[in-house]
């Protein structure tokens, strides 16, 4: 399954037929789980309905964690097999997830207002997606930084997989350390212990975010393949100078050049 | 071992010879801690409660300045291709580069520390503590910033790159460092913060080489 896609082609012809199936279907599953979060589930006895926003804020945050996780298994596949859609996959999924995490602490902080009485504290579980959010940037930030595309996507790959050590961090957070942030309780050994009533319309926002993910990240790898191709053709054309391959060594900027 | 201790020295004699890294690292440490009093104001209980802080905090932006130079000279004049292509593992040439830009940098903002804390006022316990906790903190400022330099090696505005990768990194040293001077003001003892801090620089000393080698290896390609 893994080399059979590894054909950028056959991917382009595949993605082509999948989008907008993955579209409406997200949109549809959205349209019905926002309706049955936001009306038709019951507010909560403590809570009123501020507890509505948690039907934004928890599937964002599991999706600020998967989707790092997926950028982090990619770039280990590229690095390992060379798989050429992988970095794609990896460079297209990160401003997704970034956008997810930034959703999840924006939601979180108008939920802490009500609820605890501030915008942002600073306990653990807030930091470390707050770093999270930093180490999206910053792969972004390498991924464009180089003029050779296929380095800017190894180095990020590099740093992609350091901080996978996050990851547990975030998880695990809630139980180490004694924090504000509610312990886990759709994810424990035990089983879920939330209502059914919340717990449908939670999962059903989580399949919709799911579905969104997967139709965004094809249309953008969609946007990256075709703009790579249009690269090479203007470069077979000879309308722009081809960057060096490899390391360009150029003399500091506060050097004299006669 | 002998190519490791010849790197080592080469790298230490050049950072000490040219001069200007230490003196450099030293004079934004100081200048960055001076500045405080002057926009927090000069209230000793003011600045006895976020001295600690201040002068962690200092000591991180002091180390980030240096890190450009950790590969980049190496890698302008084609001394990494060397290295990478000689008998010693990439790994432990990393380790030896990190050792020296400790020696020339880290050690120095240890020592300096004490000083920094009398000006903001700082009881003896906790200058006691705040130098411990820097000598055994900024190792992991030097290792973790060698993945983040061979990282962006070679990259467009290579160092707002780097502290946009490094800074992040930096903060598990940042709490656990200032975390354990506190404790040791209020009198709750250090000791938990300064065990998890020695943890996190090993766990450092463990993994940042094979990445920076990693780093290196696709710098060099």
């Amino acid at each position: 399954m893994i080399n059979w896609l590894a054909n950028p082609a056959r991917f382009m012809r595949l993605s082509a037929g999948a989008v907008p199936w993955c579209g409406w279907a997200a949109a549809f599953v959205l349209a019905v789980g926002l309706f049955w979060s936001l009306v038709v589930a019951p507010p909560d006895y403590q809570q009123g309905d501020t507890v509505r926003i948690m039907y934004v804020h928890v599937p964002a945050a599991w999706m600020a964690l998967s989707v790092y996780l997926f950028v982090a298994v990619a770039s280990a596949v590229g690095l390992v097999w060379r798989h050429p859609l992988a970095e794609v996959a990896a460079r297209a999924a990160a401003p997704i997830g970034a956008t997810f995490t930034f959703v999840c602490l924006a939601t979180g902080s108008l939920w802490g207002r009500p609820m605890w009485g501030a915008w942002w504290v600073w306990d653990a579980r807030l930091t470390s997606v707050l770093i999270l959010f930093f180490l999206y940037l910053g792969y972004i930030a390498l991924a464009n930084a180089f003029d050779d595309l296929s380095r800017g996507g190894k180095a990020a790959a590099v740093l992609a997989l350091v901080g996978v050590v996050n990851l547990p961090i975030i998880k695990f957070s809630v139980d180490w350390w004694n924090t504000l942030h509610q312990p886990a309780s759709v994810m424990r050994i035990g089983g879920p212990r939330i209502d059914i009533s919340m717990l449908a319309p939670l999962l059903i926002m989580a399949v919709g975010f799911t579905l969104l993910f997967v139709a965004l990240l094809m249309v953008r790898m969609r946007t990256a393949l075709n703009e790579r191709k249009a690269m090479a053709l203007r470069l077979n054309a000879g309308a722009i100078p081809a960057p060096r391959p490899g390391r360009e060594r150029v003399a500091p900027a506060n050097t004299v050049v006669p | 071992m002998a190519a490791f201790l010849g790197l080592f020295r080469r790298d230490l004699s050049l950072a000490l010879r040219q001069g200007g890294d230490t003196g450099l690292v030293i004079g934004f440490f100081v200048l960055a801690v001076v500045l405080f009093p002057f926009g927090v104001g000069p209230e000793p209980e003011v600045l006895q409660r976020i001295g600690a802080g201040i002068i962690w905090v200092a000591a991180l932006l002091a180390a980030l300045l240096s890190l450009d130079r950790l590969f980049e000279a190496d890698y302008q004049d084609g001394e990494l291709d060397l290295l990478a292509l000689s008998s010693l593992p990439l790994e432990l040439a990393v380790l030896a580069k990190c050792a020296a830009h400790w020696v020339a940098t880290g050690l120095p903002l240890a020592l300096t520390s004490p000083f920094l804390a009398l000006l903001v006022d700082l009881d003896s316990g906790s200058i006691a503590t705040l130098f411990a906790s820097l000598l055994i903190g900024t190792p992991t400022l030097s290792l973790i910033g060698s993945v983040a330099a061979a990282l962006s090696l070679g990259a467009r505005r290579q160092g707002v790159v780097l502290s946009l990768l490094v800074l992040p990194l930096y903060i598990p040293p940042l709490i656990f460092g200032a975390g354990a001077v506190e404790a040791s003001a209020v009198g709750s003892g250090a000791r938990a913060y300064l065990l998890i801090l020695s943890a996190v620089s090993l766990a450092a000393l463990a993994l940042c080489p094979w990445a920076s080698a990693a780093a290196l290896r696709q710098a060099l390609e």
